[in-house]
């Protein structure tokens, strides 16, 4: 008797804490929202006054720190081939290492353990380290012995270029993608596995014809956040590809590319006039979440047809 | 929850002997080990051909266990070990030369939960079929509508055989696991507890099949369901903590069995 009525006074009662606390959740919330809103209302604002049709399409001179003449063409098209590039190489490698450690790999034995640690380890670290390891391994060590063995006279692939700099993202966003794809593999119900291998299905098959499938939003999910990683770094590209300057596109793997990030940078530190270049540094920053977002969007697109085919039909 | 205490049995003859005419699934002192512990002691049966016979006993007696031993799904858990002998049509299938993949053709599994693939109904019942090398439309066509007439879906689900199997009802998830089963025309079907999820009617339409199927295919069935058992099969196997405890008739076993043990449990005293 005496609980329940005590019970129900302390619930009618005034809960400092409760309320204390969930005030205190919502301006979180609310100071993140606020950030956010800050950065995008203050891109967009600044970025809209250099943004035109002729900024985004034009090859610029030499001296693009003039808003007039500028443009980011060459850009938009280095950073989107290297996300796109880096992609073809991140998404097999990731799947097909998350096929082995889910699928394969004796669950908990010590190599599986070494692998899971190494992948856990390898997002750990800083951007920049992935720079330097693209150009000792990619470029100093694979590029130059590619231009020994084929006889070049020059070096074509022992120097920064599209395919190394896409190559040494794709090791940064590996773990991303495993991770993502180990999650939707573990997800497929096991009855699944067992109804396809007891028709006589060998465990390729059902991996390729049950699990895979299965598993493919998952996938693509791993491959949005890869590429949104990705899209906007700098770093790992510093050493390994990205060009000050170049007065045409790319065309090959082996050629550099210019890059909306590293844009950024040297708008921001190499312009002899830092006024004159305000509105050409807001409208580039404007370009590239645009693109990023673009890149997701496209990605997000293709991952609910999946789901909406899954769903009906198959 | 409690434990029950069995009355421990002086057994005199050294257990369940093999009844069935025609020796079809001879099980030879198969012990089955998971890790260190003994899911599955010392078990000899023989089954025969073309008939229904039912697995009964408490939760955790090892029904499963033995059943999966028939089509080697065991083979797929790392702790899992095994003495002894299990023969089909006089071969033993674990063998040094026996083909897995070929083995799961010619022994079928229905599993407790229904668990069709995320494809369309064609695409589960054509599923072995493609598997094992059927390319041929018309054949692939002819041989879904079969299976699917003989596990009694057909009328159900003819016009809509290219939407997802995802949307059918329960018991007829389970019926179509069944087709998919026996698309590929294998010679024993294992089922383990079909319609332990199903209501009574969905129930009722298993059962009818199991029967029908008989005509054409070895049956093996796990079942908690003292009537369904009674009214099935053949013949009965209780099984009592890894230990094959009678074999029998199922008439038998449900009027006058052998053993005490089988006796209090099949009138529900315990279990
Ligand atoms: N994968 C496994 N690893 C270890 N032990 C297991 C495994 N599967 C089953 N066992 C054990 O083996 C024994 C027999 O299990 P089994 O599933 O065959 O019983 P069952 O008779 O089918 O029970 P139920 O009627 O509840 O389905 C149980 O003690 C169970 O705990
Ligand atoms: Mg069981």
């Amino acid at each position: 008797m005496n609980k329940i009525q005590g019970r129900h006074f302390r619930a009618e009662k005034f809960d400092f804490w409760s309320f204390f606390f969930s005030g205190l959740t919502g301006l979180a919330t609310l100071l993140i929202l606020g950030i956010l809103a800050t950065i995008l209302i203050n891109i967009i604002a600044n970025g809209c006054q250099g943004f035109s049709w002729h900024f985004v399409s034009t090859i610029p001179k030499k001296d693009f720190f003039d808003i007039k003449t500028t443009g980011v063409l060459p850009m938009i098209v280095g950073t989107t081939f290297r996300v796109l590039v880096m992609t073809i190489f991140v998404i097999p490698v990731g799947v097909i290492t998350a096929i082995y450690l889910t699928e394969y790999a004796p669950s908990n034995s010590f190599i599986t353990r070494i692998i899971r640690a190494a992948v856990n380890n390898l997002a750990g670290v800083p951007s920049i380290v992935f720079g330097l390891f693209g150009l000792g391994f990619f470029i100093n060590f694979i590029g130059k012995n590619l231009d020994v063995l084929l006889h070049n006279s020059s070096a074509v692939w022992g120097q920064p270029a599209l395919i190394w700099a896409s190559l040494t993202l794709a090791v940064m966003t590996v773990p991303v993608v495993i991770v993502a794809t180990e999650e939707s593999l573990k997800a497929i119900p096991p009855g699944l596995r067992e109804a396809s291998l007891a028709l006589g299905a060998t465990k390729l098959e059902t991996i390729l014809k049950i699990v895979l499938p299965q598993a493919l939003p998952g996938i693509m999910t791993g491959g949005i956040l890869a590429v949104s990683r990705a899209a906007g770094e700098v770093a790992p590209i510093l050493f390994t590809g990205v060009a000050y300057y170049m007065a045409s596109l790319p065309t090959h793997l082996s050629d550099q590319f210019m890059d909306l990030g590293y844009h950024v940078f040297v708008l921001s530190t190499q312009s002899p006039n830092i006024e004159q270049t305000r509105p050409i540094l807001y409208a580039t920053v404007l370009v590239l979440l645009v693109l990023t977002f673009a890149l997701n969007i496209v990605a997000i697109i293709i991952r609910s047809n999946i789901r909406r085919k899954m769903r009906s039909l198959h | 929850m409690t434990e029950i205490s069995l009355p421990r049995i002086a057994v005199a003859d050294a257990g369940p002997k093999a009844a069935p005419s025609a020796p079809f699934i001879e099980i030879e002192s198969l012990s089955l080990f998971y890790g260190a512990s003994k899911a599955l002691k010392n078990i000899s049966v023989t089954l025969g051909e073309k008939v229904v016979t039912a697995f009964i006993g408490p939760s955790g007696c090892g029904k499963s266990t033995l059943l999966r031993c028939l089509n080697r799904m065991n083979d797929l858990i790392d702790s899992v070990r095994i003495d002894g002998a299990v023969k089909i049509g006089g071969h033993d299938i674990y063998g040094p030369d026996v083909d897995v993949i070929e083995l799961r053709k010619r022994v079928g599994m229905v599993f407790q939960k229904s668990n069709p693939f995320p494809k369309s109904i064609y695409e589960n019942v054509a599923y072995g079929l493609r598997l094992h090398g059927v390319k041929n439309k018309s054949e692939l066509a002819a041989a879904v509508e079969k299976s699917l007439q003989q596990s009694a879906l057909w009328d159900e689900v003819k016009d809509r055989l290219h939407s997802s199997a995802l949307g059918l009802s329960g018991g007829q998830q389970q019926r179509l696991c069944i087709a998919r089963a026996i698309a590929i025309r294998p010679e024993i079907i294992l089922m383990d507890e079909p319609a332990s999820a199903l209501d009574p009617l969905a129930t009722a339409r298993i059962e009818e099949l199991i029967l029908e199927l008989k005509k054409d295919f070895t049956i093996v069935i796990v079942t908690h369901n003292m009537q369904q058992a009674a009214r099935i099969s053949d013949f009965t196997a209780f099984f009592y903590i890894g230990e094959l405890i009678e074999f029998d008739h199922t008439a038998k076993i449900f009027t006058n069995p052998a053993k005490k043990q089988t006796e209090d449990y099949v009138t529900g005293r315990f279990g």
